[in-house]
């Protein structure tokens, strides 16, 4: 009978597109009894600017590149990466070695850029603002060497079919390594800030839990399944580029702490860990590089010739900071455009595992929760389509109701 | 541009109509020690009813129109309204896409563009300062 009564109490609070907790559109419908969370409902589609659709229609695959990196502006390397080795796999074309190093050093910046850029993100969800503030000063760091590497900040240019765009020379490495010595010696102090501070403890942990059951259920990839047990990574399970030569275990939390529990802190354990093994494969890296060429073929013009010619289907499979990124394409000999373009980026996964990770805990613990994912959802935005004949919940607004039954009203004028 | 310009706090909100995250994170980075914008008054703010500037980045997706035109009358008067990046000024690499509903003067007015892809924090920055010009004359304009 109680239970009837508190059923019947339940309350749906609307979150988002737009919500100052949010750091891009998403809207969660949380129905919750009382402070608990009882389901969680998710509304994407707030983002999605028809990038597949551009690189099937307008772009030819070298231009693609450069719309590929535009998915998300965090994940910048990971998604031309996925989209280069795909386009590889489907022409055959094999890029140097030399390339395949400079790559991995790259991704591995961005994997040290995204973490820290999360891990204050989640400080302030969490209320503590002095975190945020700190761990984004460190991170000025790491971008200026990506600056100093690429040529730019944010969208570094760095990926061609069959190789790379610039080169990283000898004279650049003492400047590398200054960096990344600076963040071996803070790694420590970050531990510290991060991991032993009571505030931090007492907001993240034996909050929201995924359990290694759940996290293989519900396929969640990258840092969040780790942190559940899951010892997935495509570095390790399917090395591409120079992975293969490299030393690279799985990081799940264990390594510290000795058990797996799925929680939010968990998460941080293993992006934290996830930092000081970037800067290891970069030290790497530097010293394993062989010399040579960069690009298979210099000359952007015969590279485009044999893309037009080129018949053939690949995929392409990188770790993004988030997780495993795909990238599938399917070329068609005499169509300059790509026949075929699928992106399944990592948040698509993990969001999945949202409803799971926040059923059950109170609303305050939202923002925290749903940031330990690191969802970036300008990667997910991909779907349009309603299926309004199942009687699916269709998310049209007034606006477009009205412009739907202008356009019907002209149609049965004609 | 001279400091003494800066004669009050200038409160920004910050609104995301479908953009790839690549100016958003170099707007967090201009409020974050490096850049510092907050020893100029300048802060984000959580509702488009505290804010004198809208920061608007993204080439508005159709989803997004109504919210965006909303926030835009949510915002009190003087207001300005300042893009952030290359999609929002004429669409950018998305240019032909289906379901962009045009860049974001074709919805709200708009008095700021800050061309880029991204632009760097100090082009940010500098964009805050014209708007801050901009804001001062309209408010001389209305005494």
């Amino acid at each position: 009978m109680m239970l009837e009564e508190t059923k019947k109490a339940t309350y749906t609070i609307p979150v988002g597109p737009i919500h100052p907790a949010l750091k891009e559109p998403i809207r969660l419908a949380l129905t919750v009894d009382g402070e608990e969370i009882v389901d969680v409902d998710i509304f994407v589609g707030h983002v999605h600017r028809g990038i597949e659709w551009l690189g099937m229609n307008r772009n030819n695959p070298i231009q693609s590149i450069y719309v590929s990196e535009r998915i998300c502006g965090i994940c910048n390397i990971c998604h031309p990466f996925a989209f280069v080795m795909a386009v590889e796999h489907a022409t055959g074309i094999t890029p140097p070695p030399r390339a395949e190093y400079i790559r991995t050093i790259i991704a591995e910046m961005e994997r040290i850029h995204s973490h820290l850029l999360w891990a204050g993100v989640a400080a302030h969800e969490i209320g503590f603002d002095t975190i945020f503030y700190l761990t984004w000063r460190v991170r000025e760091e790491i971008m200026d060497l990506i600056e100093y590497v690429t040529g730019n900040r944010v969208t570094k240019a760095m990926f061609q079919i069959g190789g790379v765009r610039r080169d990283i020379t000898e004279e650049q490495f003492p400047r590398i390594r200054q960096s990344l010595d600076y963040y071996k010696s803070l790694f420590d102090q970050l531990k510290r800030v991060f991991l032993d501070d009571k505030t931090i403890q007492m907001r993240t942990k034996n909050v929201g839990i995924l359990k290694k059951e759940d996290a293989l259920k519900l396929l969640t990839v990258g840092p969040s399944g780790r942190a559940s047990g899951v010892p997935k990574d495509v570095r390790q399970n399917q090395p591409y580029a120079a992975y293969a030569d490299l030393d690279i275990k799985v990081t799940t939390p264990d390594i510290l702490t000795g058990t797996v529990v799925g929680d939010v802190y968990d998460r941080i354990i293993v992006r934290l860990l996830e930092v000081k093994q970037a800067i290891e494969i970069i030290e790497q890296c530097l010293e394993k590089m062989p010399p040579g060429p960069i690009l298979a073929q210099p000359k952007t013009a015969l590279l485009l010739k044999t893309l037009t010619k080129a018949e053939g289907e690949g995929i392409g499979r990188a770790e993004a900071p988030r997780g495993e990124v795909v990238h599938y394409v399917r070329l068609e000999a005499g169509q300059s455009t790509l026949a075929t373009w699928k992106v399944r980026a990592p948040t698509y996964v993990n969001l999945m595992s949202a409803p799971t990770i926040l059923k059950g805990m109170q609303i305050a613990d939202v923002p925290i929760a749903f940031a330990s994912l690191d969802p970036c959802l300008s990667c997910t935005n991909r779907i349009v389509v309603t299926d309004r004949a199942t009687g699916q919940k269709s998310v049209t607004d007034y606006e477009e109701l009205h412009r739907l039954s202008v356009e019907k009203t002209r149609k049965l004028q004609r | 541009m001279s400091l003494k310009a800066f004669k009050r706090a200038l409160w920004v909100y910050h609104l995301n109509t479908g953009s790839c995250n690549g100016c958003d994170i170099e707007i967090l980075a201009v409020l974050t020690p490096r850049y510092d914008v907050e020893r100029f008054g300048i802060r984000l703010v959580g509702s488009p009813r505290h804010a004198d500037v809208l920061l608007v980045t993204g080439p508005v997706i159709k989803q997004m129109v109504p919210r965006v035109k909303r926030i835009y009358e949510q915002t009190p008067d003087p207001k300005l309204v300042m893009v952030v990046g290359n999609c929002g000024i004429e669409g950018g690499v998305f240019y032909e896409s289906y379901n962009l509903a045009g860049p974001v003067d074709q919805i709200i007015p708009v008095d700021v563009y800050v061309p880029g892809c991204p632009p760097r924090p100090e082009a940010i920055i500098h964009g805050v300062a014209m708007a801050w010009v901009k804001l001062e004359k309209a408010e001389q304009g209305v005494r």
